[in-house]
């Protein structure tokens, strides 16, 4: 306010009321997306959850009945946590050590730097149908490069997407191939330790283990942090890639979510799969209000520990 | 020439007079990890753009070829890519996502800017609130809402289009609100303050002062909304499934393969057809890229 006083001779209550109606036009159209599309949606989603909706008829109020069909009924959603769970805690976890792993030989490069840098990049911009596509054909147990290259290495390789226990390791390898984003934000991160900490540590005899144990890594834990929840909250929405990888491996002109065997069924698909194949829209909310109630527990976890927020900073 | 050996600390030897034998194991050991850095970069290049260059080999594939486990084409079948827009709509689903892209990348940038803006730069009540409640919407995943929003949707008679891929995007994208909003703390307060002091409203302030500096960061987010549009494949899917004209290439593509042509090669061509775009965008657009990548994960 102090500062405001200085600049505007206006008397007082003009001002502040001048200065929110500026706020409030510069924020509507924010306010009215808020209030349409995520106040609106959340609400109904709740209610809905509470009810039979089938998305045509009138719905009514069944109490918890869809709760407790999530917890014992749906013969699914077993398959749907579980695959969702595994690809929480082995996808997500790969996936940011192989990142810092790639940013670590990237930030030491001499030649070339920005060259491989681009390379590394490149991936992730792929779309991930295409990607998916992609993956399948080269994974493609008769005629696909992979098994034909670990042949010549004398291994006989899985049936990848066609068999239950290797389609989530397929899928896992097909999202360290895209993961050039986080290799990105680890990158920035690493260049930005300051060169003399290394120097200090390296003066009291610190190998290259304790260097990463107690220089890099401390400095760089909250943008690790950053990545891992929001790479967390991208692998509860799993979905496009197990889908098109069940669709195009199965070769069926009928989608065959989770093939094969159920054993890429997500979470987010057994969701859609309720909303939109079996019209059961009430239980399709009763599972997404579980998706929100998770989502947003990580969510709170990122608030309160990574700075790369800074919420409290108020502009220089 | 007898000597005695009065054996020396080794460090003290190393510190006082570095000879040029140990000099040169180091530079030596020095040159091996380089050697080795590079190894490992060239080799996990290969393994990054392997499936590109995969892609490009099998598209050029004739049918039969494209069955088989041979990688390097016999015989350059370049026809593939007219083959591929004659087996399936392409075209169709082409122009649809270019107008999804645009209209989305257009809309993005034109209700994003004041708000991040307000949210970054104005003082007011509850401003770390409404921050919050942009992160928040970041983080949502969007199952959590489709079923109320198709359901809106339906009621407008607007399911079917890709209306509902568009529409939201006018009143503010929480990503690129928060994109931007990271970019804006970093413009120095005097600039601002400079321009209020000659009379500029905050609006003119904003258009006149912040705007032509914040060319980086709307570059970034706008090729970042023009890339999700162009992926996205949840949105069409729930809101142009039925509807195969207003297919976006995203879902065109993931039925591709099953429901009309067998071949893998025509399925590799249309796959390129999708990434093509991308690719050449970001040779040109590179260092924004990169830039907007590096502002989310790091203090603006």
């Amino acid at each position: 306010m102090a500062t405001q006083l200085q600049l505007a001779p206006a008397p007082l209550r003009t001002r502040v009321r001048r200065n929110r109606l500026r706020v409030l036009l510069f924020l509507a159209p924010g306010l009215v997306g808020f209030a349409v599309f995520l106040v609106y949606p959340l609400v109904m989603t709740v209610w809905l959850s509470f009810t039979n909706s089938n998305m045509i008829s009138q719905a009514q109020f069944v109490g918890l009945r869809n709760y407790r069909y999530l917890l014992d009924g749906d013969p699914l959603i077993r398959h749907a946590i579980r695959n969702t769970a595994w690809l929480v805690v082995i996808m997500v976890p790969a996936q940011v050590l192989f990142a810092l792993g790639v940013a670590m030989v990237t930030a030491r490069l001499k030649a070339g730097a920005s060259v491989f840098r681009t390379l590394f990049y490149l991936p992730a911009l792929a779309p991930p149908v295409a990607a998916t596509v992609a993956f399948v054909c080269m994974f493609n147990p008769n005629s696909g490069p992979v098994n034909r290259i670990l042949g010549l290495l004398g291994i006989h390789g899985p049936l990848w997407f066609n068999s239950p226990d290797w389609s989530k390791p397929a899928l896992t390898l097909l999202a360290l191939w895209g993961s050039g984003t986080m290799m990105v934000i680890f990158l920035a991160a690493l260049l930005e330790v300051p060169a003399e900490l290394y120097e200090a540590a390296e003066l009291d005899g610190a190998g290259p283990w304790h260097r990463f144990r107690y220089v890099t890594l401390p400095t760089i834990s909250p943008v690790v942090l950053f990545a891992t929840v929001t790479g967390v909250i991208a692998g509860l929405q799993y979905f496009t890639q197990a889908m098109v990888a069940s669709q195009v491996a199965n070769g069926n002109i009928q989608p065959a979510p989770g093939y094969p065997d159920g054993s890429t069924l997500t979470f987010p698909q057994q969701l859609y799969i309720a909303g939109f194949n079996q019209f059961h829209a009430g239980y399709a909310c009763a599972l997404a209000v579980v998706l929100f109630v998770v989502a947003m527990a990580f969510t709170v976890v990122l608030l309160r520990r990574a700075s790369g927020f800074d919420i409290e900073e108020s502009p220089r | 020439m007898t000597t005695t050996y009065a054996p020396a600390p080794a460090r003290q030897t190393r510190a006082a007079s570095p000879h040029r034998a140990e000099r040169g194991r180091a530079g030596r050991r020095r040159q091996l990890i380089w050697i080795a850095e590079h190894a490992v970069a060239v080799g996990l290049a290969c393994a990054f753009i392997g499936p590109i260059v995969f892609i490009f080999l099998t598209s050029v594939m004739t049918d039969g070829q494209s069955l088989t486990t041979s990688l390097w084409p016999h015989h350059w079948q370049w026809s593939n890519y007219r083959t591929v827009f004659s087996t399936a709509p392409i075209g169709t689903w082409l122009a649809n996502t270019v107008i999804y892209a645009v209209a989305a990348t257009a809309t993005t940038l034109l209700s994003s800017v004041p708000i991040a803006y307000a949210l970054a730069r104005l003082r007011f009540k509850g401003r770390n609130t409404a921050f919050l409640c942009v992160i928040t919407m970041m983080m949502l995943p969007p199952q959590v809402l489709v079923i109320p929003m198709y359901l809106m949707w339906a009621r407008l008679h607007l399911t079917g289009t890709i209306w509902p891929l568009v529409l939201p995007s006018l009143f503010g994208d929480a990503f690129s609100v928060f994109l931007l909003r990271q970019f804006l703390l970093t413009v120095p307060e005097d600039y601002l303050n400079a321009a209020r002091i000659d009379g500029c409203g905050e609006l003119r302030v904003l258009t006149r002062v912040v705007l032509p500096m914040m060319r980086p960061a709307l570059v970034a987010v706008g090729l970042f909304s023009f890339f999700n549009a162009w992926n996205d494949y949840y949105g069409p899917l729930i809101y142009t499934g039925e509807t195969p004209a207003h297919w976006t290439l995203a879902l065109g593509l993931a039925t591709f393969k099953t429901s009309h042509a067998v071949q893998w090669n025509l399925t590799m061509a249309a796959t390129l057809i999708a990434m093509a775009p991308v690719i050449i965008v970001f040779f040109f657009a590179q260092k924004a890229f990169i830039e907007g990548v590096t502002l989310t994960g790091v203090k603006g």
